[in-house]
């Protein structure tokens, strides 16, 4: 199981554990982590599960690729920054082990 | 004189041959019949081709996973108005009026873009104290004990007070939106004032020309968060004006999409609520379950029937060939009601545990722009209802649009006991 900090908006961190291969929305969603939505559950299609990425993970996480859909879904996103990510599209891996990411004041 | 025969829908579901079945027709949708039709489509021919129906030639998309990866492929299922835009009906090209929601990118991103954040987060906490109050005061105004329709009294009122507001448009002649709404969405068949293209042209030229005007004034002024605004300042929107269909075809998007949509939920959470009386029951013993019960309420309604893509190379979905060039029509009426996309899909429950697992909005790049503003504003009434009233009776089956676009309740009488 590898570790994940979701920090709400409010500053209240939650730690859940998420096994490999899950998504880091899935770990928040099964574990009931107030803040992110996941309307369409899991189809990078509705940008309900967005997530910042603290500075220290984001080389490891990495940013949606160009052009990719979880990019064009994030630029709609009025609160989208660059370290914004669909936590629907981060499957969790032995090397993000201790993740740490913050939510936005809510999702539309 | 012959003796009125009844209709069975469910046994004409069943008896139909499927290629004479067309799911476009809108009496389908008016007469509230359409359920038994889409079952049997979901079960035998679940991406099915009409020939020559009653609005063309085209592919009926039924089932949620089909209809999620038809929505999630926007390279291959266009928009594109030139190509045939987003509604079943073929228009003649100088009746079509471009839009974001009826363009690819990158065009579409960044039209888009302009009018997003009027719902951002902190804008939607900024307007909740008024939508509250004028939700209240509309409410505190209706009568006791005796029937009324909810349609014009609250539905239509409270969603033009918000458009109103959206727009930062006269008050006094809010109505008017209400009125170019309508004639945007109106079938040409339906037997109403727009009778053809050239009729709605007509009258959405008044509209045209309101507008100009009040562009032009917010153009000349600083900055502000109307939607009028933020398009005579947005950089990809700038020059809207001076292209009168384009112009047209943003601001009847933005109108329609703020209007007929909630309206329709509204109207139709009454009725839903009304023949599930149980659901109403845990609700008045529960009332924190508006948050659940909104989003069931919009999947239950689903307010936009269907949304139109257009192939541009061939594409196999649920074991048919889709060739370019091809219609394709995504039924979210039912896929919201397939079993296999959404547990328990032809009950309303307004407990779900993900209720907002569902169509109505779209999903992928063309998603509902408001669907959280939908949500408050419905949540709100919600609420302020549950504060006053413990029933709104429902008197008598409503009446509803001809239409395979909108689902509309065009008229619901209501009680609410004295």
């Amino acid at each position: 199981m590898l570790k994940v900090t979701y920090i709400q908006y409010d500053g209240t961190a939650h730690d859940v554990f998420v096994p490999e291969g899950l998504s880091v929305m899935r770990g928040a969603v099964d574990n009931a982590v107030p803040g992110i939505d996941a309307d369409c559950g899991g189809e990078c299609a509705c940008a309900t599960c967005h997530v910042y990425v603290e500075l220290e993970w984001l080389n490891k996480t990495g940013l949606p690729p160009e052009g990719s859909q979880e990019a064009s879904m994030l630029s709609f996103a009025a609160v989208s920054q660059p370290n914004s990510r669909l936590a629907c599209q981060i499957a969790m891996t032995p090397e993000l082990d201790g993740l740490v990411v913050r939510l936005p004041e809510d999702q539309h | 004189m012959n003796a009125p025969v009844h209709f069975d829908p469910l046994s004409d579901a069943h008896a139909i041959s499927l290629d004479q079945f067309d799911p476009s027709d809108p009496k389908l949708y008016q007469d509230d019949i359409y359920a038994p039709y889409f079952e049997r489509l979901r079960r035998e021919d679940p991406v099915h081709w009409r020939e020559n129906g009653m609005y063309g030639s085209f592919w009926s998309i039924t089932k949620y996973k089909d209809i999620m990866q038809v929505e999630t492929n926007p390279q291959v299922f266009s928009s594109d108005y030139r190509l045939g835009g987003i509604i079943i009906t073929d228009r003649e090209m100088q009746y079509r009026r471009p839009s974001f929601i009826s363009m690819d990118p990158p065009e579409h991103d960044e039209q888009r873009k302009v009018v997003s954040p009027i719902v951002a987060p902190m804008n939607l906490q900024k307007m909740a104290g008024t939508i509250r109050e004028r939700t209240g005061r509309v409410l505190d105004g209706l009568p006791r004990g005796e029937t009324f329709d909810f349609v014009p009294r609250v539905a239509i009122e409270l969603t033009t007070q918000m458009l109103a507001t959206l727009f930062d448009f006269p008050f006094e002649d809010r109505h008017k939106l209400t009125y170019w709404s309508d004639t945007v969405t109106a079938d040409v068949n339906a037997g109403g004032e727009v009778d053809s293209e050239a009729k709605r042209f007509e009258i959405l030229g008044q509209a045209l020309e309101y507008f100009t005007r009040l562009w032009h004034e917010r153009a000349n002024s600083e900055p502000r968060p109307d939607l009028i605004s933020m398009l005579a300042h947005g950089e990809a929107t700038r020059d809207l004006y001076k292209k009168p269909q384009e112009f047209l075809g943003n601001l009847g998007l933005l109108i329609v999409g703020g209007n007929d949509t909630t309206r329709n939920s509204m109207s139709g959470g009454i009725w839903a609520l009304n023949k599930h009386p149980d659901e109403y029951r845990k609700l008045r013993e529960n009332p924190t379950l508006v948050t659940s019960l909104v989003p069931e309420i919009i999947r239950w309604q689903t307010p936009i029937l269907h949304m139109r893509r257009n192939a541009v190379a061939d594409f196999e979905v649920g074991g048919k060939q889709i060739r370019a060039g091809d219609k394709v029509i995504m039924w979210y009426i039912s896929g919201n009601r397939d079993e296999e996309g959404i547990e328990r899909a032809n009950e309303f429950i307004i407990d779900r545990a993900r209720p907002r697992q569902h169509l109505s909005f779209g999903f992928g790049i063309h998603r509902c722009v408001g669907n959280r503003l939908a949500e408050l504003q419905l949540t709100i009434l919600w609420e302020e209802i549950l504060k006053r009233f413990p029933m709104i009776e429902l008197m008598d089956e409503p009446e509803r649009l001809y239409s395979n676009q909108i689902h509309g309740i065009t008229s619901l009488p209501v009680r609410i006991p004295a």
